[in-house]
C-alpha cells in the first residue's frame, strides 16, 4: 500500500511544515488569554479547504457509509475528554505519532499512554465506542 | 501574536488535506489518525497493513523534516507523569467520541457532518480551558 505511505509522508510533512507537530506552538493556540498565536486557525481552515471542496462528490463515488449521526453523550463526553489530553500536552494524535521521529522519551509516553486511553474506551462504556 | 506564521500554516494545512483526500481516493479510508493507531492494535490483522503503512509515513515524515529543515523542538519542564496523562485522556476521549483534530476536524469538517462540527467545538473549548488551568492557574 504505497498510497498509504504517501499519504502517511505528506500529512506529516504538512504537520511539521504547519507547525502543528510542535506542542508549544499548540499550546500557544489554545492558550487565548495569554500571548494567542492563531496560526492553528489557518491550519484547519486549509485543511478543511482542501476537504471541503473535495469529500462529498470522493464519499459518494466510494460509496462509503456514515452511519452515526446522532449528537449523544459518548461523543461529546469523548471530545470534552480529549479536549482536557490535548490543552494538558499540546498533542493531538497525529503530531504525537509524527513527534515519535523527535528521538525523545515524551512523545513515546504521550503516545503508549494514549493507546492505552484507546483500549481503556472500549472496555469501559457498555455502548460501543466510536471508530 | 508574536510566532503567528501564517504563511507556513495554511501551507502546511493544505498538505494536511491534500493527504486526506488522497488516503480517501487511493484508500477509501478517512484520515483519522486516532483511528487509524487504534485500528492497528484493536482491529482483526488483515485490516492492518494500511495503517501501518500510513503511521510509518507520518514518522519518516519527522525524520526527514529534521534532518533537511529544521531540528526537533525540545520542551523543558513539562513532566512525563503529564504526559502519560495527556496521553490516557487522549486515547480515551478519541476513541469514545470516535475521532480527533484530523478525523472530526479535517475530515469531518470536510464532509460537514454535524457530529464532527459538535465535537471540534467541544475539545476545542475543553482544550482552552485545560490550558488556561495548566498556564495560569496550576
Amino acid at each position: 500500500m504505497i498510497s498509504a505511505f504517501g499519504a502517511g509522508l505528506l500529512f506529516g510533512v504538512g504537520l511539521w511544515l504547519s507547525g502543528m507537530a510542535n506542542p508549544r506552538k499548540v499550546l500557544d493556540f489554545l492558550d487565548i488569554t495569554g500571548s494567542w498565536d492563531p496560526s492553528l486557525l489557518l491550519v484547519m481552515g486549509g485543511a478543511v479547504l482542501v476537504t471541503a471542496s473535495t469529500f462529498r462528490p470522493l464519499i459518494r463515488k466510494k460509496d462509503l457509509k456514515f452511519d452515526k449521526t446522532a449528537i449523544d453523550l459518548p461523543l461529546v463526553a469523548g471530545a470534552a475528554v480529549f479536549g482536557i489530553g490535548w490543552g494538558i500536552g499540546g498533542y493531538c494524535p497525529g503530531p504525537a505519532v509524527t513527534a515519535l521521529s523527535n528521538l525523545t522519551v515524551e512523545p513515546v509516553v504521550f503516545v503508549a499512554a494514549m493507546i492505552a486511553g484507546g483500549l481503556l474506551a472500549k472496555i469501559l462504556p457498555p455502548q460501543q465506542a466510536g471508530r | 501574536m508574536a510566532n503567528f506564521t501564517p504563511v507556513a500554516s495554511l501551507a502546511g494545512g493544505i498538505l494536511i488535506g491534500l493527504a486526506s483526500v488522497w488516503l480517501l481516493a487511493a484508500n477509501g479510508r478517512i484520515a483519522g489518525i486516532s483511528g487509524i493507531l487504534h485500528g492497528l492494535v484493536a482491529q482483526p490483522p488483515g485490516d492492518r497493513f494500511w495503517r501501518f503503512a500510513f503511521l510509518l509515513g507520518l514518522v519518516i515524515a519527522g525524520f526527514a523534516w529534521h534532518a533537511f529543515v529544521a531540528p526537533a523542538p525540545v520542551r523543558e519542564g513539562f513532566g512525563l507523569g503529564w504526559a502519560a496523562a495527556a496521553g490516557l485522556l487522549v486515547g480515551l476521549g478519541t476513541r469514545l467520541g470516535g475521532g480527533c483534530t484530523s478525523g472530526h476536524g479535517v475530515c469531518g469538517l470536510g464532509r460537514f457532518s454535524l457530529r464532527s462540527l459538535v465535537a471540534v467545538a467541544v475539545f476545542m473549548a475543553t482544550g482552552m480551558a485545560a490550558t488556561y488551568v495548566m498556564r495560569h492557574v496550576l
